[in-house]
């Protein structure tokens, strides 16, 4: 984080930070730079990659799956539409100044309404199957981008560029207003996630066990989608879609401290907060002085990542 | 004391089990039998209140199961499924410890890990505790869940002593380990608890049960103590096998000549 602060197109030494952040600093563009620019930007970076890496490790509970990341089955697509769609038409249909809250409401309406769809579709018979679940996720995948295609034809230069850079993904534009409506979207859920961990543990063994073992298992899951689609939403709302965090995170969160979810919940978000802002102050320092979009870098980071995963597993995954 | 009355239970349109009733009382083993197909599974589901019955009621302690909220009948009754398996992988210790689920408010750390420990014990997964789930055999796992199903009954709080219900408990057992699951249940029931497993073996629910229900096209065709159930004319008409008592146990031979 220290480093997030400091790093970047003026560079800043730790104690120069320090000060900033004191209200000591010597010179007002630095203090500007930390307060204006570099702390909503780490925060939010920190933000996305908790509620990311938090939605992750709840699905994959939910489904007893390890590859269910909210990019892979479609959810971050889905709360992406509705933002794209916000952006084109917000303007004309909400009074000025909503925007900004609306963005991450409409996402969170789009993601809880892929995730009820797409575990309605992956269900059968109280198993997940991972294939349906993929496969379903392919397919909003693809509608939604069509969706958001269709939307950019719609949109005027400037709504045209927004919309680019909210489909890769990017931290670049935090602001406080922004942190303001993401951060209790990330804290709900994380505020939730003891809850959460014992009924998650249970359904480790199977629905019906969880059931056995006094969990009202239909409530929970309506619980955990709400959760994650809050989490997903609000990220997507005010990033775009970053895929992998949500992958990668809890799985080496899992291979580290096992699959206890008491321990596995908070330390995903703590995971996912470290992962990005690090991915963070890559993006803004690699092609210096112009920024990649952090959803390159995650996915350079996840893609490989996955196929791994998928070698790994790969005779499960076949039977 | 759970109460079955005239129950049928239905998957889907089909009616698998059909104007069954029977008690299951404190400190008795039942062992349920059948063929393929008779409908055991869906008998044991409507008994563990994951079925609802189409007709006829189940109550326990004279109250209709389903108007038990599920955490307080997970303090009343454990279930040990056929295979389960881990959507990921624990240590075989907390397997065993989510069993203590419904304690986890009423009793204290130290009551829940002994508890823990006792149904290690009684299970014989002691030498398992420390390895991963995943990497135990068809058997071994079906052990560490039957130690998770033990860990789930309360013994100590007096009132009304909990239900264990098996689904084919010894189905990937060894002999020996078969015979252990077995004198285990009779001890559990010896001890006040309601036990009923679904046996396969038929020489085995002879010896171990104390009453014996045959289903046989989803209705209860016989029911008793083993000797007056498992008869050779039932052996016959519902098994298609030849049987007969010898010293004590039952043996059974070989399918019917066509």
């Amino acid at each position: 984080m220290a480093a997030s602060l400091a790093i970047g197109a003026v560079p800043l030494s730790l104690h120069q930070v320090m000060q900033a952040l004191m209200g000591q600093a010597e010179d007002a563009r630095q203090a500007a730079v930390v307060w204006q620019l570099r702390l909503p930007r780490t925060l939010m970076a920190g933000l996305v990659g908790a509620g990311l890496a938090l939605a992750g490790a709840l699905t994959q509970g939910l489904f007893r799956n390890p590859i269910a990341d909210p990019s892979l089955i479609g959810v971050s697509a889905g709360a992406a539409v509705v933002t794209a769609a916000l952006i084109v038409f917000g303007a004309i249909l909400l009074p000025p100044g909503w925007l900004p809250y609306a963005m991450p409401l409409g996402a969170f309406a789009g993601s809880l309404a892929v995730i009820v769809i797409v575990s309605r579709i992956a269900m059968v018979e109280a198993r997940t199957s991972v294939a349906l679940l993929l496969l379903a996720g392919i397919a909003i995948n693809a509608l939604a981008m069509a969706g958001t295609g269709l939307l950019v034809y719609l949109s005027d230069d400037r709504q045209m560029r927004d919309i680019t850079f909210w489909t890769l993904g990017s931290v670049g534009g935090a602001t406080w207003v922004k942190v303001a409506a993401l951060a209790p979207c990330v804290v709900l859920p994380l505020l939730c996630a003891p809850w959460f961990a014992r009924a998650l543990d249970a359904l480790n063994l199977g629905e019906r066990e969880a059931a056995h073992l006094g969990f009202r298992v239909e409530r929970v899951k309506r619980l955990a989608c709400l959760a994650f689609a809050l989490a997903v939403g609000g990220a997507v709302s005010v990033s775009g879609i970053i895929g992998f965090v949500g992958l990668v995170v809890p799985h080496l969160v899992r291979l580290t401290f096992g699959a206890r979810h008491s321990v596995l919940l908070p330390l995903s978000a703590v995971g996912g907060a470290t992962l990005l802002i690090l991915a963070d102050v890559v993006a803004r320092t690699i092609v210096a002085p112009a920024e990649l979009p952090i959803g390159l870098i995650t996915a350079f980071i996840g893609g490989p990542f996955f196929l791994a995963l998928l070698l790994r597993r790969r005779r499960e995954f076949a039977a | 004391m759970m109460r079955l009355a005239g129950i049928a239970v239905e998957r889907g349109r089909r009616r698998i089990v059909d104007g069954v009733s029977l008690d299951i009382a404190p400190g008795r083993l039942l062992a349920i039998v059948g063929p393929n197909g008779a409908g055991k599974t869906t008998l044991l589901a409507a008994m563990a209140g994951d079925l609802r019955p189409a007709a006829g009621t189940v109550t326990l302690d004279d109250r209709d199961l389903h108007s038990w909220s599920p955490f307080d009948l997970a303090r009343r009754r454990a279930v040990m499924p056929q295979a389960a398996r881990l959507g990921f992988s624990l240590p075989v210790r907390d397997v065993v410890t989510l069993g203590r689920s419904p304690f986890e408010r009423s009793h204290t750390r130290i009551e829940n890990a002994a508890a823990v420990a006792r149904a290690i014990q009684a299970a014989d997964v002691g030498h398992l505790v420390n390895r991963s789930y995943e990497t135990l055999s068809g058997g071994e796992q079906q052990r560490v869940q039957l130690a998770r199903a033990i860990a789930q009954l309360d013994l100590e709080t007096a009132g009304a002593k909990p239900m264990l219900l098996l689904d084919e408990p010894t189905a990937n057992l060894d002999l020996a380990h078969q015979h252990a699951v077995l004198l285990l249940a009779r001890t559990l029931a010896k001890q006040g608890v309601a036990v009923v497993a679904i046996l396969h073996d038929l020489g085995l629910a002879f010896t171990y049960a104390d009453d014996v229900v045959a289903l046989h096209g989803g209705r209860a065709v016989a029911l008793g103590a083993p000797r007056e159930v498992l008869t050779p004319g039932l052996l016959r008409q519902v098994f298609q096998v030849d049987g007969l008592v010898v010293s004590g146990h039952l043996v059974v031979q070989g399918p019917l000549a066509a």
